[in-house]
């Protein structure tokens, strides 16, 4: 019966999907709130009653329900982009990077571009985010695939650049009259609307339901994604087999930050409606953490992403209503990584093996 | 007008050592980790949790020796949970790290607010002293680069001589090498490989943990959230400009130790943007993978050794 219950669950969530992977992704992630029940009582706070208010503020409510998926649409783009990449054998670990450049090419089409209907401006500024993204990504791609240069201090590297790099932008270029630093607001024909007032949660929900879908598609069904996993899976042979190495880097960074840029083209189009210095509470680390959560494929992401949007969510409530520090969250997420990154700790811890 | 003589002096070149220290501490962490075929990303994390467990060991002992201790040991500790992860169990060294980084941001942030009720900062703590060396204090110019720093700087140049000899003149080192350079041969010959892996990975944890002491507790007498701003990356580009080669990784952090101190004194002189001045390091450190390096080898293939 596991056999069969393996292929069913590959049918749905393609390679990697098995469910004995299912199985040691959620041991993985009972055993991190496990580890962090004993933070927060080492700690002086009660596990249960932290848990329990968080929980029911993620799912309790119509309202909770809401700000659990607008925490989570943000990170269903950035945990795509990183397996995006992947994929192809790359730790793209800039998310964070293409996503603020993405942001911030959406707001500037958003503000600049005006006196264009609704139809054509929205789609305008989402690929004026998307190309952000995709060209902040081409650089450490080009550095490697030019110069052999390591994309995972390359691509950190750059984000720390693009954080200076934006904020500097709404600082002093594009900085709006005020104290505050952030740009004005984008135009409304720019704007994706709210779908569930009173909460935050926007349309870009439904751009993160197509993304997943159609990056489970292209990685399955077409000859660019069949050729971006076999340069992840063995190089060599790919390189054997007539696949360009250099052109998979390439294709799988600018596919990577472009999907990361339209998250944060989202972000701004749905939530913010202007450029925020430090809108971002990481969310490029979440994607990392979300992909992998996710066994590295899209539809497991974009399930992994509710789980880790209703952390933030309802993190947000428990630290109201029980005073223990928000960054207990981070904790919890970073201890699903550990644990995570290696299967077969979890399969002792489960007593499969020795 | 800004004088040339405002921004370069002897205090930017004793600057620019003094930045250089935390970097090279990770960066030769950095490459007893990969010296044995372990990529440690989470250099920039160990340095983070023991600028953080320094600061709170002194805060709580009054002993600044004390924080560096905790800061050390922590830094091992953190080494050993990476190499549980990636050399017993095998798992992936990159995804490791990274959640190591992770835990060190989480964890400082939320520690920090439950010993001082503030989100990301602490008190002031009692710090190293500054240590004057009489005689190299009198030299012109010298004297006022070199003369008054840290211990923890004077200490640099002595543990990177120190990695070159354990690691090219002594049969440690030469079973160090081994086990990176081929660990089934290095198993036949003997060699306990888990043994020596686990040893270089704490090893790379303990001096980063020298390396974040050194910001919190020399640099500064306090902790900030995020305050180590990236050096465990750069470290890790100083290794690999260095070539996993101890002195030649002590000249790269000391070029991007310069980067560090030009920054910080363009920013005192205003003349650009802070945003952009901050983002220099960075920008050179990418600039240096790329242009410098060429075709750097890694002295291992990162692949987790299974026994037979």
């Amino acid at each position: 019966m596991g056999e069969q219950l393996n292929r069913a669950f590959r049918r749905v969530f393609g390679e990697g999907g098995g469910f004995q992977r299912l199985v040691i992704q959620v041991a993985a992630i009972l055993i991190a709130f496990i580890f962090g029940a004993a933070v927060l009582a080492v700690t002086g706070y009660s596990p249960l009653e932290a848990y329990v208010s968080m929980a029911s503020g993620a799912f309790g409510s119509r309202y909770g329900v809401g700000q659990t998926l607008t925490q989570a649409t943000p990170i269903v783009f950035t945990s795509i982009a990183f397996l995006v990449g992947l994929k192809a054998g790359l730790f793209n670990i800039g998310i964070e990077g293409q996503f603020l450049m993405g942001a911030m090419g959406a707001t500037l089409a958003g503000i600049y571009l005006s006196g264009i209907p609704w139809v054509v401006h929205v789609p305008l500024t989402i690929l004026f985010g998307m190309m952000a993204g995709a060209l902040w990504a081409l650089i450490p791609a080009v550095l490697k695939s030019r110069f052999d240069a390591h994309e995972v201090i390359t691509t950190m590297m750059l984000s720390y650049v693009a954080t200076h790099f934006t904020s500097y932008l709404v600082n002093y270029p594009f900085k709006a009259p005020g104290w505050v630093s952030q740009s004005v607001r984008i135009n409304g024909s720019a704007e994706l609307p709210r779908i569930l007032p009173p909460t935050q949660l926007s349309a870009g929900i439904f751009i993160a339901v197509i993304v997943t879908a159609a990056s489970t598609y292209f990685l399955q069904r077409t000859v660019i994604g069949y050729e971006l996993r076999a340069t992840g899976l063995n190089p060599s042979a790919a390189e054997n087999a007539g696949i360009s190495i250099d052109r998979s880097i390439l294709v799988s960074m600018a596919l990577s930050g472009a999907v990361a840029g339209l998250g944060g083209a989202c972000e701004i189009m749905g939530i913010h409606r202007r450029f925020i210095q430090g809108f971002s509470p990481g969310y490029g680390w979440d994607g990392l953490a979300v992909a992998l959560v996710g066994g590295l494929n899209p539809v497991g992401s974009f399930f992994a992403s509710v789980l880790f949007g209703a952390l933030r969510s309802g993190g947000m409530i428990m630290t109201r209503a029980t005073g223990v520090p928000l960054d207990i969250v981070n904790i919890l997420q970073a201890l699903v990584i550990v644990f995570v990154a290696a299967p077969k700790l979890i399969r002792k811890l489960l007593g499969r093996e020795r | 007008m800004v004088e040339l003589s405002n921004l370069i002096n002897a205090g930017l070149f004793a600057a620019a050592i003094r930045m250089a220290t935390p970097i090279a501490y990770a960066a030769l962490g950095g490459m007893f980790s990969e010296r044995v075929g372990v990529m440690n990303i989470g250099l920039e994390g160990m340095m983070l949790t023991s600028a953080f467990s320094g600061v709170a060991a002194s805060y709580f002992t009054g002993s600044a020796w004390l924080g560096v201790l905790a800061a050390v040991l922590v830094g091992g500790l953190l080494g050993l949970l990476h190499a549980v992860l990636t050399v017993k169990y095998a798992g992936d060294q990159v995804v490791s790290g990274a959640g190591l980084n992770i835990l060190a941001a989480g964890f400082t942030a939320y520690m920090s607010q439950v010993i001082w009720g503030t989100r990301g900062s602490s008190e002031a703590v009692n710090s190293i002293p500054d240590l004057t060396i009489p005689f190299l204090r009198q030299v012109p110019v010298l004297g006022r680069v070199l003369g008054t720093h840290s211990p923890l700087v004077y200490l640099m140049p002595v543990i990177t001589a120190a990695s070159y000899f354990l690691l090219f003149k002594t049969p440690l080192g030469l079973r160090i090498r081994a086990v990176g350079e081929h660990p089934t041969a290095a198993e036949t010959a003997g060699i306990d490989v888990y043994r020596i892996k686990f040893m270089c990975v704490i090893l790379s944890g303990m001096l980063a943990g020298l390396g974040g002491a050194f910001l919190s507790l020399s640099h500064l007498n306090v902790f900030n959230k995020g305050m180590t701003g990236g050096r465990g990356f750069i470290a890790l580009a100083a290794m690999i400009f260095g070539k996993w080669m101890p002195f030649s990784v002590f000249g790269a952090s000391l070029l991007f130790g310069f980067a560090d101190a030009l920054q910080m004194r363009l920013q005192s002189l205003g003349l650009l943007p802070p945003q952009i001045i901050l983002a220099i390091p960075y920008v050179l450190t990418v600039a240096i993978l790329a242009g410098v390096v060429g075709k750097a080898r890694p002295p291992s293939d990162y692949k987790p050794y299974e026994r037979e």
